[in-house]
């Protein structure tokens, strides 16, 4: 399955970045061919609904589960109707959380902070 | 005539000054923008009061129009759309309302609804007309409720029209005092006053609005705020001591001008002086 | 890194003198202002360097090419905000402009495009121990949610490794506060005994319990009102949140802040009740067993 990681440089030893929706990068990370690829996230740039733009990118790209330290109210609508399921991710490498993933170790994520403008879409 | 009364740190005195020289007036208006945090109603207690909401518009789609294109959603400079699973999401919250996916929509695919953002009241207190803004909790944005707010009030002739304008010299005080006749600056003598009093000071020479200065808040001491005015040339309209029982009386939200004599005579002196500053420089400024 | 926001509703309540005493008592390694609209911590914070500055790139701002224009009105009228005025030219008001590209979309010969536009300063203070970050939005800005959010993603980065960060909020409810809320490991709310000051607290506290934040509320300049402050005591007993205590009004401290001091560094009552405030305030902010 492919996952999603948010991620501070472009490398499965780089740590996961804190933010989801400011990341600079996203690893994508194929489990069963371990096949990777980065994305320089677009979402950095914007005024506000960066959470929103960056899980369409993650929808976009067939994730199934995306595992971050946080994510917000708004990105979590999207990603839930894109049945993109989160989990929470652990301090560490990316490589650490994609084994831990992998191990069935990792948690879903169940705490969503308020979006910076509001609450969730419709 | 429009009266602006502004500074640009908070408890300085904004809400003493205008609710005072309101309450001194004959049959004026009271406009409170400081929609985050309303409180001139407080002092007031107006009567009669009559609500309106305000809202702002919003895109809504129709997913039977809707071809899945997404030119809105890459239009969408907020990022406010997202296209999941052949649907389009609307973030009500994150739109800032600008109508641009409406335009750009090859199908018409989309229309727009109204979200309410927050209410604007009138109400009566004495000869007083109160206007109060408020923008609920979570809002991004207080604008939409200023402009209505301005807009609603119409000057009869002479009217007097004093409008407490938030703090700072963000956008929403811009909006504020875009079409005052004249500002009236409020500062209080710490150096964390004058520093904010230098903001408010390049705003109303940027909008090129005629003003002065009240200091508030006036102890025996050196006042940074004076020195200011002095060293730029400002004209000060008067001085309010740093007094325990206006304090108190201001804390309680009881109007200081209708409890005691002496603060009658100091707001109404006030008063005189502004309106002598207001005429004079509608007079030089036609 | 445990995050301490300062927060008030209203303006004028001591959210800065408190904060500049807590830095001073805790000789804080990361602090940051977070109030970009009014930033005044820098002038107590007693930096005698000068700060590491970057231009803060906020909306973009429509720009109409003159040369290219035909006067055909389009962007006006489809403008929302008001931003385009005609002149004997067309041009756009920069302040009420929000960036939203629709001139841009709809102009028929293509005059407009939207430029990066300066809208603040960020400063960074830093030395072998400390970091303070702070910034200036620029006049008539509206975007000072993402400033606040790079003023705080500028103190993490430069100091990973403190153990605790204290930052001093903004006034009001809105974008700013938002922004800062998001990530801080507890709120003190500082409330003053007035019926406005009681308003506008309890529209902070309505905010801040949106994010589920750890919240503890103080009472500044508490003797100027002892039936207020009773109430504010009672109201926080009603919701079960925190009281940390009681700082006088101290005409001491007005002098100390004029010459460039906290209210620790002098010999008063508000800095003595000040430091009592502190140490429960960083009692609570550590406390194990929450989450």
């Amino acid at each position: 399955m492919k996952i999603a990681i948010p991620i501070d440089e472009k490398s499965l030893k780089a740590n996961v970045c804190v933010s989801f929706g400011r990341a600079p990068y996203f690893l994508f990370y194929n489990t069963v061919t371990k096949e990777s690829y980065y994305l320089d996230n677009t979402a950095v740039a914007s005024q506000g609904g960066a959470g929103i733009r960056a899980a369409q990118v993650i929808a976009d790209h067939g994730v199934k589960a995306l595992l971050t330290p946080r994510c917000g109210e708004n990105a979590e609508k999207v990603l839930s109707d894109a049945e993109v399921l989160v989990y929470k991710s652990i301090s560490g490498t990316a490589q650490e959380n994609i084994d831990a993933f992998i191990g069935e170790q990792l948690n879903l994520l169940n705490d969503f902070h308020a979006g910076f403008h509001g609450h969730r879409g419709n | 005539m429009r009266i602006a009364v502004l500074s640009g740190k908070g408890g300085t005195g904004k809400t003493l000054v205008s609710v005072n020289l309101a309450a001194i007036a004959k049959a004026s208006t009271y406009i409170d923008c400081d929609v985050e945090e309303p409180n001139g109603h407080l002092f007031f207690k107006p009567e009669g009061v009559q609500e309106e909401e305000i809202s702002v518009k919003i895109p809504k789609v129709d997913n039977e129009l809707c071809n899945g294109c997404r030119k809105c959603v890459d239009f969408c400079k907020f990022n406010a759309l997202a296209y999941i699973k052949n649907k389009l999401i609307v973030f009500d919250d994150v739109c800032h309302s600008c109508g641009g996916c409406i335009l750009v929509c090859p199908e018409r695919a989309l229309t727009e609804k109204e979200k309410v953002i927050g209410k604007v009241q009138k109400g009566v207190s004495g000869e007083v007309t109160v206007w109060t803004g408020i923008l609920n909790t979570g809002e991004a944005t207080g604008i939409p409720i200023i402009q209505k707010l301005l807009a609603e009030d119409n000057p009869q002739g002479d009217q007097l029209i004093f409008i407490d304008c938030p703090p700072g010299s963000a956008c929403i005080v811009m909006e504020s005092i875009k079409d005052a006749d004249y500002c009236v600056l409020v500062a209080e003598p710490t150096l964390f006053g004058v520093h904010n009093l230098n903001m408010v000071y390049e705003l109303v020479k940027l909008f090129n609005r005629p003003f002065g200065v009240v200091l508030n808040k006036c102890l025996e001491e050196d006042n940074p705020a004076e020195k200011f005015c002095l060293e730029k040339n400002i004209k000060i309209l008067g001085r309010i001591p740093f007094d325990n029982e206006l304090g108190t009386l201001n804390s309680n939200a009881e109007i200081a001008v209708d409890k005691n004599e002496k603060y009658r005579e100091l707001f109404s002196s006030l008063f005189d002086t502004v309106i002598k500053e207001v005429h004079h420089e509608t007079i030089t400024n036609s | 890194m445990k995050q301490l926001l300062i927060l008030s509703g209203k303006g004028g309540t001591g959210k800065t003198t408190i904060a500049s005493a807590f830095i001073k008592l805790s000789d804080a390694e990361s602090y940051a202002d977070c109030d970009v609209d009014a930033p005044n911590l820098h002038l107590i914070a007693g930096w005698n360097s000068q700060p590491k500055k970057t231009d803060y790139y906020g909306l973009p701002k429509a720009e109409i090419n003159l040369e290219l224009c035909i006067e055909c009105d389009q962007c006006r009228q489809n403008c929302r905000f008001d931003a385009i005025i005609a002149y004997s030219y067309y041009k756009v008001d920069p302040f009420a402009c929000e960036g939203c590209g629709v001139c841009e979309y709809v102009c028929p010969v293509k005059a407009i495009t939207l430029k990066p536009a300066v809208a603040g300063e960020l400063m960074l203070y830093s030395d072998e121990e400390k970091v303070f970050s702070t910034a200036q939005l620029k006049m008539g800005s509206g975007t000072s949610g993402m400033l606040v959010t790079e003023v705080k993603k500028q103190m993490k980065s430069a100091a990973a490794d403190s153990e605790m960060a204290i930052i001093d909020g903004s006034p009001g409810i809105g974008c700013p506060v938002i922004a800062s809320l998001s990530g801080v490991d507890m709120v003190l709310i500082v409330a003053e005994p007035s019926i406005s000051g009681i308003s506008d607290m309890e529209r902070i506290i309505n905010t801040a319990a949106k994010f589920g934040t750890k919240t503890a509320v103080c009472i500044n300049k508490y003797n100027t009102n002892i039936k207020n402050t009773e109430k504010i005591e009672k109201f926080c007993e009603n919701q079960g949140l925190p009281f940390i205590g009681r700082i006088p009004f101290d005409s001491k401290a007005v002098n100390a802040i004029n010459n460039g001091q906290t209210i620790v560094d002098i010999d008063c009552t508000s800095g003595k009740a000040v430091k009592e405030v502190y140490h429960k305030t960083i009692n609570l902010l550590f406390e194990k067993g929450d989450g």
